[in-house]
C-alpha cells in the first residue's frame, strides 16, 4: 500500500522545525529517519497532512563527551552510534544494544531520536535508555526541557513528547569503576521485533559485592520497562550469593507482560527471565574481569 | 484529507546522472527510481523494510527504497543494481561471483543482496562466516537459495578484483 497524501517540510534548524509543528497542529508529524514511521504511513496505521524532516538538520547529529556524560544528538543514525568511539568507550550498553537493531539497512536511516519517539515496546534503546537513567532533552516552542527516561515512556507508543515538541539529544552518565554491560534479545529471525530482551549494567565494589546494578526489560511490558525490585533486591548483595536465574524471576515478577501470535504472556516472561539471568551472567563476569 | 498536495521538485543524482524531477511528496524513492527513472533492477517485495529487494545505495549506504520518499533524497547520490556494472554487459565482481556460485534462483531478490553485499565488502574486505551471515540478514531470499548467497559472498571477498568498488564515494 501506498501512504495518504502530505505535504513535505524541510527545516533548516531545530528552532523552525518546532516553530513549524507548533504552526501547522496536530496534523504534522516529525520524520527522522522513517524507518517505522514510513511502513506505519504504507500501511495506513497513521496518517498526517504533514511531513516535517529533521534529517537535514546537521546540528542534531553527532556524539560528544563532556564531564561525564555522553551527548548523543537526536540525529545521529543508529549506524553511527555504531560505528562511535566514544559509545563503545564510555556507554558500552548502548553500543551493545545496536546490532539488534533490525539490519544495517534500517540502522544506516534510522535515528536514536526516533527509535526513543516511536518507543515500541520492543525497541531497544529504551530499554537502554532507561536502564541509563538517560535524559532526554527536547526543544519546543515554549523552550527547551530535560526529560528524564523514568518519565518519558507513559504507554503503547506513547511518550512525555508534546505534539510540539523534538527531541534534540539524549544524554547518558558515563559508569566508570569495575562495570559490565550486557544485552540478551530472544526473536524469531535476526532483525525481527523482540519477543523478549534484557538490558544489564552492574557495578562491583572492590569487594566484588553490587555497587549499584540497572536492568531494562523490552518486548516485555506496554512500553521498555525497568526491573526495579529486582535491582534492589540484588544491591549491596556478595556476587557469589546471588543467583542470576533468580534475578531474572524477580525482574519479570509483576511485569504486565503481552501476548500475541508469537507468543503468550507466560512464554514471554520465561524467554524474559532467560534473558535477564544471561545478561546478568555475561555483566557480572565482565565486571569481574574474567 | 486535502486532495491539492503540490509537487516538489527534486534533483536526485542516479547512477551519476542528475535526474530532476516535480514528484509528489508521497512518491516513495523506490517507485521514483522504478517509474521515473525506469530503473526496473530495484525490486518491490514487502514495501515496509522486511525483505531488502529495494535495497540501494544512498550516498554510498545501503539502504531500503521502500521506506524513505524521493524529496528525502533530493540532493543525494543514489545508486541502484544497474549502476554497479561496469557496463557493455560486463558484470561487477559481486554479480559474477553470485552466477559462477549459483546465488540466484528465481532472481527476483537478487539486485537487493547484490547491492548489499557490495556495500558490505566496500567496508569489509575480509569478513568471517558470522559477518557475511549477519549482513545478508537484511534480505530475504523465498526460494531459500541462502547457501549458493552465501558462497558467492564468500567467493566475491576472496577474488582480489572484488576490492574494486562502484564510483560513489562515502
Amino acid at each position: 500500500m501506498k501512504p495518504t497524501a502530505f505535504d513535505y517540510h524541510a527545516p533548516a534548524s531545530p528552532e523552525e522545525a518546532v516553530s513549524l509543528l507548533g504552526s501547522l497542529g496536530d496534523g504534522a508529524k516529525i520524520i527522522a529517519g522513517g524507518q517505522s514511521l514510513t511502513p506505519m504511513l504504507a500501511l495506513r496505521l497513521a496518517v498526517f497532512e504533514h511531513l516535517v524532516d529533521i534529517r537535514r538538520i546537521e546540528s542534531l547529529r553527532g556524539v560528544s563527551r563532556s564531564n561525564g556524560t555522553v551527548r548523543v544528538g537526536a540525529g545521529t543514525t543508529e549506524a553511527a552510534v555504531g560505528r562511535s568511539d566514544v559509545v563503545a568507550a564510555d556507554v558500552p550498553l548502548l553500543a551493545r544494544a545496536t546490532p539488534f537493531i533490525g539490519h544495517l539497512a534500517i540502522r544506516n536511516r534510522g535515528t536514536i531520536g526516533g527509535c526513543v519517539a516511536h518507543a515500541d515496546a520492543a525497541a531497544e534503546y529504551p530499554a537502554v535508555a532507561l536502564a541509563l537513567d538517560a535524559t532526554i532533552e527536547t526543544l519546543s516552542p515554549r523552550g527547551t526541557r530535560s526529560i528524564p527516561a523514568a518519565e518519558f515512556f507513559t504507554g503503547i507508543w506513547s511518550t512525555a513528547l508534546e505534539p510540539d515538541e523534538l527531541i534534540t539529544a539524549l544524554e547518558f552518565g558515563v559508569w566508570s569503576g569495575r562495570t559490565g554491560f550486557a544485552v540478551e534479545e530472544f526473536a524469531v529471525r535476526s532483525g525481527d521485533f523482540a519477543i523478549a530482551g534484557a538490558t544489564v549494567a552492574v557495578e562491583l565494589s572492590s569487594s566484588g559485592s553490587v555497587d549499584r546494578c540497572a536492568i531494562g526489560l523490552f518486548g516485555l511490558g506496554p512500553t521498555a520497562v525497568r526491573a526495579t525490585a529486582a535491582e534492589e533486591s540484588a544491591a549491596g548483595t556478595a556476587v557469589p550469593d546471588l543467583n542470576p536465574d533468580e534475578i531474572g524471576q524477580a525482574a519479570l515478577a509483576g511485569q504486565d507482560v503481552p501476548s500475541d501470535s508469537h507468543g503468550s504472556a507466560a512464554y514471554r516472561t520465561r524467554v524474559g527471565a532467560a534473558m535477564v539471568a544471561t545478561a546478568w551472567r555475561r555483566a557480572v563476569k565482565e565486571a569481574s574481569g574474567e | 484529507m486535502s486532495d491539492d498536495i503540490a509537487d516538489v521538485k527534486v534533483t536526485v543524482t542516479v547512477n551519476g546522472r542528475p535526474r530532476r524531477a516535480a514528484v509528489p511528496p508521497r512518491l516513495t524513492l523506490a517507485d521514483f527510481l522504478r517509474e521515473r527513472c525506469q530503473l526496473t533492477g530495484t525490486h518491490l517485495g514487502c514495501e515496509h523494510g522486511v525483505c531488502g529487494a529495494c535495497s540501494v545505495l544512498l550516498d554510498g549506504e545501503a539502504v531500503c527504497a521502500c521506506l524513505m520518499f524521493a524529496v528525502q533524497a533530493d540532493g543525494a547520490e543514489v545508486t541502484t543494481v544497474e549502476g554497479l556494472s561496469p557496463g557493455d554487459g560486463e558484470l561487477s565482481p559481486v554479480q559474477a561471483a553470485f552466477r559462477d556460485h549459483h546465488g540466484l534462483q528465481c532472481g527476483f531478490c537478487t539486485p537487493g543482496f547484490v547491492v548489499s553485499v557490495t556495500a558490505f565488502l566496500r567496508d569489509n574486505p575480509d569478513p568471517s562466516d558470522d559477518q557475511i551471515r549477519e549482513a545478508l540478514s537484511g534480505n530475504l531470499c523465498r526460494c531459500t537459495g541462502y547457501q549458493g548467497i552465501f558462497k558467492a559472498v564468500r567467493a566475491a571477498a576472496e577474488s582480489s578484483s572484488a576490492s574494486a568498488t562502484p564510483s560513489e564515494t562515502r
